[in-house]
């Protein structure tokens, strides 16, 4: 017990760095100084490696496959095709959806680039010659491309190995390229509402197919060690445990024999959640040969085979009072699921969470239909910082909301206004049955609309439109549903989506913390110490984060959906709370004093009325190794399994200027202010981090990122020259504000912000393209919004003379 | 993405590499700054027998000047173009252009005459060389020759020249007095080819057009020569009018292919705003602007 004068509480606090402070990251000195350990960089001795022969075709036969000159190649060790994987049931595996994807393709491909064949090598150059010389006799089928051709009477069936099957995983099929058929929401109401509406519209809305383009590309380093029976799986794993379980039920090893570590890993976006077939050849290959194999895939690989994201073609239709009152909300969606259903979500949702789509505002009724089909496409299919179809919910409400405003003739501002739901109507439930936690919505717009002065942007507006210029404003109001979440309702093959952490409190009083999520680069070493260090009173600096060891992580369900902020988050701070409650016990002991006399301030307990008489957190550590009462047992530690209550609703209003040169079709962004109200901010710093990335990807979506295919299936741009990245010198500034609406069901009231900016972002973007055409009564222009799209549009109205 | 395999060579000589690709002929292809190679070979799409890596040959760096011309080593990097001041002195415009060429790390190895003897339509350089009246000198077996830059380009990736043949000067009049240039690149983002760009050079005198030339990037087979649009523009005072329906013989000099960067009507249309930008550009320096 220390009896000294002690620094006021506030000097503490800041002291911990914890929740609130804009520390720097902890991981960054490793990081910026290229001292990262990615999966690229493990170098175990004896690696072989391995790549794959990909089909040119997007749909054929297989007719043969020969390797024996392949095979000839001076250092080849192995060319697997599905014939060797098929005697161990290993040829296709099962998809997260309830279908089953081919490892390695047999008898048919399914799209191009599709994975025919495994050649494993001493070193990846001969790999790289034998795959030259493997070869497949193609007998070519035909293709199909574009989905709202997939259930043509007379479409060319796709999966043949589904025949006979009225089930695909998600339900019955009508269609042979059909997968599911999924609806919400109440369809008479909503009818009837039509049916009853003074204004109605109606507006075909795509979102086209993307791909998130980590740094970082997918691989694997699997090492079979023959003697103990153990598979080591090291890669980019955004939920590790998940892919221990799934490896365990497919290749029958006991689970407790599959050691699945992830390093750092250079961003996933959602790209890395699902298994692909080369984590499956690779650990098939380390097993037969009982080496370490290698994997990575090229950027080409990457963009063009690994899961794809949205491929959603919506049709929105909204149903108002003449004064703008929204009554009703109808959706029809055709969902391009590519060649297999192999989507990564929860198990119970085959359109995600996309039944958000009501969004921000008070919809009295609300009905969504979704088709799932196959094309001869890439399968995926909610990859992209983008909560489980939120994005193409937000986008669809956004874009709605603005052609509604051009019907009745009302500024977007004012319509939303008009129907945001109010702060007394939390918690709110919406028509398709969720339950918002908590938000202070207009108070947020009209911080925005007054930070860029709303009103002179229209007037400027009004002024260039009369002398032929085009400029536009694109506002967003978006609430996004995260933190999945509750395991009564979220579960991937049967495992809650709950999340862990455990934390030990050392004799000398620091802390290692390890959490059942994976950080592909959003700061959870600083994020979560922060937490700790403000429930435990002991500073972020002497705290360890460690994730991505199932081994010594407890199991958890991985980083994807902005889950792990509401859901680890939580179970830091509720194990954190654990110790203290024992801690308190500890001190009482020391203290020689009743708990019921002590109260925590900041880092220590304190009898109450007496604060010169305290035990730190600290001493309090030493003390659990030393001293403890009587019948208590030694150590500071726990551990927390947060099965959350609910989802979370981070929300936000942006805003977008653009300036479009009608001659080129160039737009340029000449403003963007977002903000966001993600709850409590754990560390602003890293919030604008996360929110300047978010951006800076939605408006890589928004203004030109596209997977493109071609009539007979070939992808094209799926290199880096094609696929649009944007530079420093395309990204816009980016303006950030907040307003801080704490989740009443979260431990610390935070609610996640990862996949916020990107959601509320591309509405915003393209809002503001669209909107810069608005005086010709342009509704809608589909994305990407590249020069040569917007040009056309001005050409076709004639204002590019 | 991983090339084939293949033999390395590192002549030390514009001699030593003259007769190395005189020996290897058509199996040998030559490595200048390797941004447009190298790509194809690790895609496997080249797969040459041989390498033959200019780097190390000094003289084939040097930029100088004589009797009004500038004499522009091969293998002078866009780098190099764009810190030079003979460069700036005497044609800017090159040096202009090469400041849109890709980013900082490609200009700092993407060669001037690798640029040029590739061949390939989205390159930069040869509608400027068309437009400033550029001559590239050949070295073969059989000694030197001089090719004026409009009798240069055949077909795409195909040039006049031969299989034994090395790029190793470009000669460049400098411009005269009176006399503006400009070049309008028109892009999807920072380091990618042109969606259509335009070369334009134009002499006054006494309020007229004396010259011009006009060039265009990326909107055919090969960089297109727009002579009519050049023409049309020759002898008369230069206004909005007389702009567009260059701009519009230009167009139809245009033929394009569709790819990600758009529709053939989409870049035949930007080839037509790219002229006018480039022309407007060109007169008003002309006039000293």
């Amino acid at each position: 017990m220390t009896d000294v004068i002690v620094a006021p509480s506030k000097e503490r606090e800041a002291g911990l760095a914890g929740i609130g402070s804009h520390r720097k990251r902890k991981e960054d000195p490793r990081l910026i100084q290229g001292k990262g350990q990615f999966l690229d960089d493990l170098k175990l001795p004896g690696t072989v490696f391995g790549d794959f022969v990909r089909s040119p075709h997007a749909h054929a036969k297989i007719k043969a496959i020969r390797a024996d000159k392949a095979k000839a190649v001076p250092g080849i060790i192995a060319v697997l095709t599905a014939e060797d994987l098929k005697p161990l049931n290993l040829h296709w595996m099962p998809t997260l959806a309830g279908d089953r994807q081919a490892v390695l393709a047999h008898e048919k491909v399914h799209f191009q680039n599709q994975e025919v064949a495994f050649v494993v090598g001493e070193d990846r150059y001969a790999v790289a010659d034998a795959i030259q010389l493997v070869e497949v006799d193609y007998e070519a089928l035909p293709v199909v491309i574009d989905p709202k051709k997939a259930m043509a009477p007379n479409a060319p069936t796709l999966r043949d190995d589904l025949t006979g099957k009225d089930n695909a995983g998600q339900g019955p099929r009508r269609h042979p390229n059909h997968i599911f058929n999924w609806s919400v929401g109440d369809k008479a109401a909503t009818d009837k509402a039509f049916a009853g509406a003074a204004v109605t519209v109606k507006e075909d809305i795509a979102y086209q197919r993307v791909f998130p383009c980590p740094l970082e590309t997918c691989g694997c380093v699997a090492s079979m060690d023959p003697v103990r029976g153990e598979l080591t799986l090291y890669g980019t794993f955004q939920a590790p445990h998940v892919v221990r379980t799934v490896v365990s039920l497919i290749a029958g090893l006991p689970e407790h024999k599959i050691h699945v570590i992830a390093q750092d890993i250079g961003g996933g976006f959602g790209g890395k959640v699902g298994a692909y077939p080369g984590y499956i050849c690779s650990a098939v290959a380390s097993i037969v040969i009982g080496r370490p194999v290698k994997w990575v895939e090229s950027r080409m690989d990457n963009l063009s085979t690994t899961a794809f994201a949205r491929d959603y073609h919506m049709t929105g239709e909204l149903a108002a009072d003449k004064d703008g009152k929204i009554r009703a909300l109808r959706v029809y969606v055709l969902a391009d699921h590519g060649a297999f259903n192999a989507h990564a979500q929860p198990t119970k949702w085959p359109a995600g969470l996309f039944s958000i789509v009501t969004g921000s505002y008070d919809i009295g009724a609300a009905h969504v239909a979704v088709d799932g089909v196959f094309t001869n496409k890439a399968p995926g299919g909610v990859a992209y910082r983008c909560s489980f179809r939120v994005t193409e919910a937000s986008y669809l409400i956004e874009r709605m909301v603005d052609v509604l405003a051009l019907k009745l003739g009302m500024d977007p501002a004012d319509l939303r206004r008009k129907n945001l739901i109010q702060p007394e109507q939390f918690p709110y439930k919406s028509a398709l049955g969720w339950e918002y936690d908590s938000g202070v919505y207009p108070a947020a717009l009209e911080k925005a609309l007054k930070a860029v002065d709303y009103k002179g942007l229209r007037q400027e507006q009004a002024e260039k439109r009369k002398r032929g210029e085009l400029m536009g404003i694109g506002l967003a109001f978006f609430t996004e549903i995260v933190g999945a979440g509750p395991t009564r309702n979220c579960d991937i093959l049967g495992i809650g989506m709950f999340d862990s952490c455990e934390i030990r409190v050392h004799p000398t009083g620091s802390i290692i913390a390890r959490l059942g999520t994976k950080s592909t680069g959003q700061g959870h070493e600083t994020t979560y110490a922060q937490i700790i260090a403000s429930e435990l009173g002991i500073p972020s600096d002497d705290i360890m984060i460690e994730e991505g060891n199932t081994d010594t992580a407890p199991y958890g369900l991985g980083t994807y959906g902005s889950r792990s902020t509401p859901v680890a988050g939580a179970a830091c701070a509720q194990a954190a709370r654990t110790i203290r409650e024992k801690a308190k016990k500890i001190a009482a002991h020391m203290m020689e004093v009743s708990e019921t006399d002590l109260e925590w301030d900041v880092d220590r307990f304190q009898i109450k009325g007496v604060p010169q008489k305290t035990v730190t957190m600290k001493q309090i550590a030493m003390a659990a190794y030393s001293n403890v009462p009587a019948g208590m047992q030694h150590g500071l530690e726990a551990t927390n399994y947060y099965d959350p209550p609910n989802f979370t609703y981070p929300f936000g209003a942006y805003i977008c200027v653009v300036d479009v040169d009608r001659f080129t079709g160039e737009t340029k962004v000449r403003r963007f202010y977002a903000l966001d109200d993600c709850g409590t901010r754990i560390n602003p710093m890293i919030i604008e981090g996360q929110v300047h990335g978010g951006l800076t990807e939605a408006f890589a979506i928004a203004m030109g990122q596209e997977i493109v295919y071609d009539e007979t299936g070939n992808v094209l741009g799926a290199s880096l020259m094609d696929y649009f990245v944007p530079t420093s010198v395309e990204t816009p500034v980016w303006e950030t504000d907040f307003t801080v609406t704490p989740s009443p069901h979260h431990p610390i009231g935070a609610k996640g912000v990862g996949e916020s900016p990107n959601v509320g972002g591309v509405s915003a973007f393209s809002n503001a393209v669209i909107d810069a055409f608005a005086h010709h009564g342009v509704t809608h222009m589909p994305m990407p919004h590249t020069p040569w799209r917007v040009s056309e549009v001005c050409h076709r109205l004639g204002i590019d003379k | 993405m991983i090339p084939g395999n293949f033999d390395y060579h590192r002549p030390g000589s514009v001699d030593e590499a003259a007769a190395l690709l005189g020996r290897l002929g058509e199996d040998a292809k030559v490595l200048a700054g390797g941004h447009s190679l190298l790509p194809m070979m690790k895609l496997r799409l080249a797969e040459p027998k041989s390498l033959i890596d200019l780097g190390a040959i000094a003289e084939l760096r040097v930029i100088r000047e004589k009797d009004g011309v500038l004499q522009i080593g091969a293998m002078a990097t866009e780098a190099a173009l764009i810190a030079s001041d003979l460069i700036r002195r005497h044609c800017p415009l090159i040096a202009e252009a090469a400041a849109l060429i890709a980013d900082p790390q490609v200009r700092n190895r993407g060669t001037i005459g690798g640029d040029i003897a590739h061949g390939d339509p989205g390159n930069d350089h040869p509608a400027i060389m068309l437009a400033l009246g550029a001559s590239f000198v050949l070295r073969g077996g059989k000694g030197e020759r001089v090719v004026a830059a409009g009798d240069f380009y055949r077909a795409l990736f195909e040039t006049a020249m031969k299989a034994d043949e090395l790029l190793v000067e470009i000669r460049v009049p400098a411009l005269r007095p009176g006399t503006g240039a400009s070049y309008q690149k028109l892009k999807r983002k920072v380091g990618d080819f042109a969606i259509a760009g335009a070369a334009a050079v134009i002499g006054i005198k006494d309020g007229r057009c004396g010259h011009a030339a006009i060039a265009l990037t990326n909107v055919g087979p090969t960089a297109v020569n727009a002579e009519a649009a050049a023409a049309l523009l020759v002898g008369k005072a230069i206004d909005e009018a007389l702009i567009g329906e260059a701009a519009k013989l230009a167009m139809s000099a245009c033929a394009p292919t569709a790819d990600l960067r758009g529709p053939v009507e989409y870049k035949t249309r930007m080839a037509g705003e790219m002229t006018r930008r480039a022309i407007r550009e060109a007169l008003k320096r002309a006039k000293g602007g």
